[in-house]
């Protein structure tokens, strides 16, 4: 992989090998479309691409210019993005479920003059805006669904964009492939915005270099093959999604499939039977809760198959995972309980063909990491942040353990500082942060990587992560606890979405949690328990005592000291358009706690219910009102 | 330009007078919506368009051709289509196999080549799924395509049912109350719908509805009709104006009457 990079040091030099080498023999990417998968091959992903480029060209971009992207995965979404790079434009993500007010506030400030939106949805999210981003001149759209209406001068069909650049190849035929040999190693390739669980996002700036050195370091150490196949449905705004979709899939060749619709991305997932997977814990954490509920439903046999595999999966993945030999009567129940139950389950989610998928992005609790590896499926867990290009760390094969994040990839150094922090090291760290040299010279003091992250290596060189530095917690009586830890323990149940703990500086610790609507909505049906709204649902009694049962689990596995003696149930969800999530779903916990603050008050001081008066905020910046109580329960 | 001339129609049973002379002309690429309280004739007046009534008196022209006494899948054939009050849709098929049959019409190869699926008849299923996968496309039902119909919550069967009758390529399309037992999410999206294929597609529109918010929304035209009878016709705002409506049709509740004035 690394001798290319010499020859090919930027993605549209690397589009342009793959599609000389394959051409129109095999199938770069497929996209679901009127139920049929239809596919594109590198020589048809190469042109679009081209075509783009040079309607982008003929739009007057100049290298250098920002190019703003946003919607779902698509082709399109990549192509531009190739496309502006061709250009020597430098494209930037954006999170497709954005409000306005954060998708102007990205758009603003990288001084993007190009806006490549997906449907009626973003454009209308631009436009609203218009006024107050003086610096874009064009917005392109690729679905002219609902379009029929709009006379904005500035709007431009992806198709049109291309066929420009048709035009604009019978005058000048060789500029496209002067474009792509202008591109250089360092390069800034791309600009991405970090959710920020504090204050504003941060432009991080990737270089062809980081980007590329990061895909070929990790490639060493878990393999991805050009026959491989990958599933992209987590924001392409994301760099994890990036790293697979752009720089490994490149670089590898390996073909990236782009579901129908973010509702069908399961079913999709299993049409496909992807071989390489990489996900946010949120994502294997549902797949498990979903296996509970399922199972809860299913005959009576399945449930008595299910309940007697489950253990021996359990002590199969222990027995591996300390290193040690199965016996011969252990390995002869797993693989009866694989034939029974495992391969089925697998099958149901998808993940028959899987040979490697990991986790990342945030802690994964040890549990759901089990349970994936009880079923056969070699789950990993990576670490890493955006300012590095994606990915530091990564468990190696056969080398796995359930606390750790495994151990630095190649060129990567990995030191922890006298505070107990994680620096960093690598031809992957970032150039800085756009516009913000203060910010940059923080992150990278001393020319280290510092990542904010508290951690430390174990005695066989894995590292292991705690929590943020600055969210580890003490409490009254010097207890300290990762609040993160506990949370992480809680989200295994199938009945809770989300939970904050709470207690630095206090006599105890207490939890806010968010109910799972859709499985605590199921469990109250079939108990005939009627409810109304989600508000409704979690002010039950009834869903009191279940989640009580709940906690009261999680207690029994946590030390004496740093248990949970108190907790409410929300009367809504946390989200990310309430600013209490980033847009890659991880607990603005700050914000939260001011939000929060009454409740958590009354929490702390003892009160037996509390008065809610809120309001909610949507995404159309439509708001409604909420009157509830909460009750708070003691344990 | 006229593309349905409803003129003149008596509909009674026994001695009931159900229908009693009402013309209505719907103009092409209009979204013309009839409103009216219980009983006033509305679903009557559908029923004459489809031809499951035969009036005893008067005509009804579409595309300048007589259609009354014509039977009800010769006027699926012209280019009508329908949907109704309550939802008509085989509950145990899935939503694509309820699509398909809606294509059905369209179908000419027979029972022998079909179960053969070779050459033409093959062509012609997968001429006839594209149709279909379009409008699936179209309204957003991707997730529920394999689902069977009958596991569909009501609001979704609603758009399912739409989605039946837009599959046969209609220049017509009758919506009897296609938001009734909606809520607010589920009416929006509907009225999306509805002007979309109105204005994306062409269709002509022929809808009753008893919300009257939705109606005064979206319509271009609206009919009002009290006991078989036309009390008035015209633009939204006019008809809300019209002091026969709101006596006739609303009555002396004052709420819905302030209701439609803030219009």
């Amino acid at each position: 992989m690394k001798e290319s990079l010499a020859l090919y040091d930027t993605f549209p030099k690397l589009l342009e090998r793959n599609a000389k080498k394959y051409g129109d023999r095999k199938v770069a990417m497929r996209e679901k479309e009127f139920g049929i998968w239809q596919a594109f091959t590198w020589k048809e992903y190469h042109d679009h691409v081209k075509y783009f480029s040079l309607g982008l060209v003929s739009l007057g971009i100049s290298r250098g210019d920002k190019v703003a992207i946003i919607g779902d995965n698509r082709p399109e979404w990549v192509w531009a993005e190739v496309a502006a790079q061709a250009a020597g434009a430098v494209p930037l993500g954006l999170y497709q479920d954005s409000t306005l007010k954060e998708v102007s506030y990205v758009i603003d400030h990288s001084d993007s003059t190009f806006v490549v939106a997906e449907d009626q949805e973003q454009v209308d999210k631009i436009l609203d805006m218009k006024d107050q981003l003086p610096k874009v001149r064009y917005v392109v759209y690729t679905d002219p669904r609902g379009m029929r209406g709009y006379r904005e001068s500035c709007l431009l069909d992806f198709k049109e964009v291309e066929r420009f650049g048709r035009e604009f190849e019978q005058r000048e035929p060789d500029r496209y492939e002067k474009n792509v040999a202008a591109g250089r190693w360092e390069d800034l390739a791309l600009i991405c915005y970090t959710s920020g669980t504090t204050g504003v996002p941060k432009g991080a700036m990737l270089s062809f270099r980081n980007l590329l050195t990061m895909a070929a370091n990790l490639m060493e150490v878990d393999p991805k093959l050009e026959t491989d196949e990958f599933v992209s449905f987590l924001p392409l705004a994301w760099i994890g999604e990036q790293m697979m979709c752009l720089s490994s899939a490149l670089l590898a060749g390996f073909t990236v499939n782009f579901p129908e619709k973010p509702d069908t991305v399961q079913e999709n997932i299993r049409e496909i039977g992807p071989n390489i997977m990489f996900s946010p814990p949120r994502i294997w954490e549902n797949m498990t809760s979903t296996v509970q509920v399922k199972i809860m439903d299913a005959s009576w046999l399945k449930r008595q198959m299910y309940g007697w595999a489950l253990p021996i999966g359990y002590e199969y993945a222990d027995t591996v995972l300390r290193k040690q030999k199965p016996d011969p009567l252990l390995l002869l129940k797993h693989k009866l309980g694989y034939y029974l139950v495992f391969r089925a389950l697998k099958d149901r989610l998808g993940l028959l063909r899987i040979r490697s998928a990991s986790t990342g992005g945030a802690a994964l609790g040890p549990d759901v990491f089990k349970f994936f590896n009880a079923m056969g499926v070699n789950l990993k867990q990576i670490y890493g942040q955006t300012e590095i290009s994606g990915i530091s760390c990564i468990h190696r094969e056969g080398d796995i353990n359930f606390d750790s994040v495994g151990k630095p990839i190649s060129d990567t150094e990995i030191r922890i500082s006298e505070t107990g922090e994680i620096l960093s090291r690598s031809p992957s760290v970032f150039m800085g942060y756009y516009k913000s040299p203060e910010e940059t010279e923080k992150t990278l003091a001393d020319q280290w990587l510092h990542s904010g992250d508290a951690g430390y290596f174990t005695e066989d060189g894995h590292l292991v992560v705690i929590d943020r530095v600055k969210d580890v917690m003490q409490l009254k009586d010097a207890t300290r606890f990762s609040p993160q830890f506990i949370e992480n323990k809680l989200k295994f149940s199938p009945y809770i979405k989300e939970c904050v703990c709470l207690g630095n500086g206090r006599e105890f610790i207490a939890s806010m949690i968010c109910i799972d609507y859709p499985n605590v909505g199921k469990w109250a049906e079939s108990r005939r328990i009627s409810y109304t709204t989600y508000t409704d649902l979690a002010g039950k009694p009834e869903v009191h005592e279940l989640l009580e049962k709940e906690v009261c689990k999680v207690n029994a596995t946590l030390p004496e000291g740093t248990r949970i003696r108190r907790f409410v149930l929300l009367y809504k969800e946390l989200d990310a358009d309430d600013d209490e999530l980033t847009r890659t779903r991880k607990v603005r916990r700050a914000f939260v706690e001011e939000r929060y603050e009454h409740v958590i008050e009354g929490m702390f001081t003892g009160a037996t219910s509390i008065p809610i008066d809120a309001i909610i905020k949507y995404q159309d910046g439509k708001t409604s009102r909420i009157r509830t109580t909460l009750a708070i329960r003691n344990l | 330009m006229t593309l349905l001339r409803i003129d003149d129609i008596h509909l009674a049973f026994g001695g009931v007078k159900a229908i009693n002379g009402v013309s209505i002309d719907v103009g092409r690429g209009r979204i013309h919506a009839i409103i009216g309280p219980n009983g006033a004739g509305k679903t009557s007046v559908f029923n004459c368009i489809s031809c499951v009534y035969r009036p005893q008196q008067g005509t009804v022209t579409f595309q300048d051709r007589k259609i009354t006494g014509m039977l009800p899948h010769q006027i699926a054939r012209l280019g009508i289509a329908r949907t109704f009050q309550n939802i008509a849709l085989f509950h145990h098929m899935t939503v694509l196999d309820n699509l398909m049959l809606g294509r059905h019409l369209f179908l000419k190869r027979g029972f022998l080549a079909g179960g053969i699926f070779l050459g033409p008849a093959r062509a012609e299923e997968i001429e006839n799924r594209k149709i279909v996968e379009d409008i699936i496309d179209f309204l957003e039902i991707e997730n529920i395509r394999k689902k069977p119909v009958g596991t569909l919550p009501y609001g979704l069967r609603k758009r399912v049912e739409l989605a039946r009758a837009l599959s046969l390529k209609p220049t017509l399309l009758l919506l009897d109350e296609p938001m009734a037992g909606m809520n607010i999410e589920e009416k929006e999206d509907m009225a999306r719908f509805i002007l979309d294929i109105n204005e994306e597609w062409g269709v002509t529109i022929l809808l009753i509805e008893h919300d009257l918010g939705v109606v005064m929304d979206i319509s271009h035209r609206v009919s009002v009709l009290d006991f078989g009878v036309k009390i008035s016709e015209g633009e939204p705002g006019d008809v809300a104006n019209d002091p026969h409506v709101i006596h006739a049709y609303i009555g002396e509740d004052d709420d819905v009457l302030r209701k439609l004035e803030a219009r």
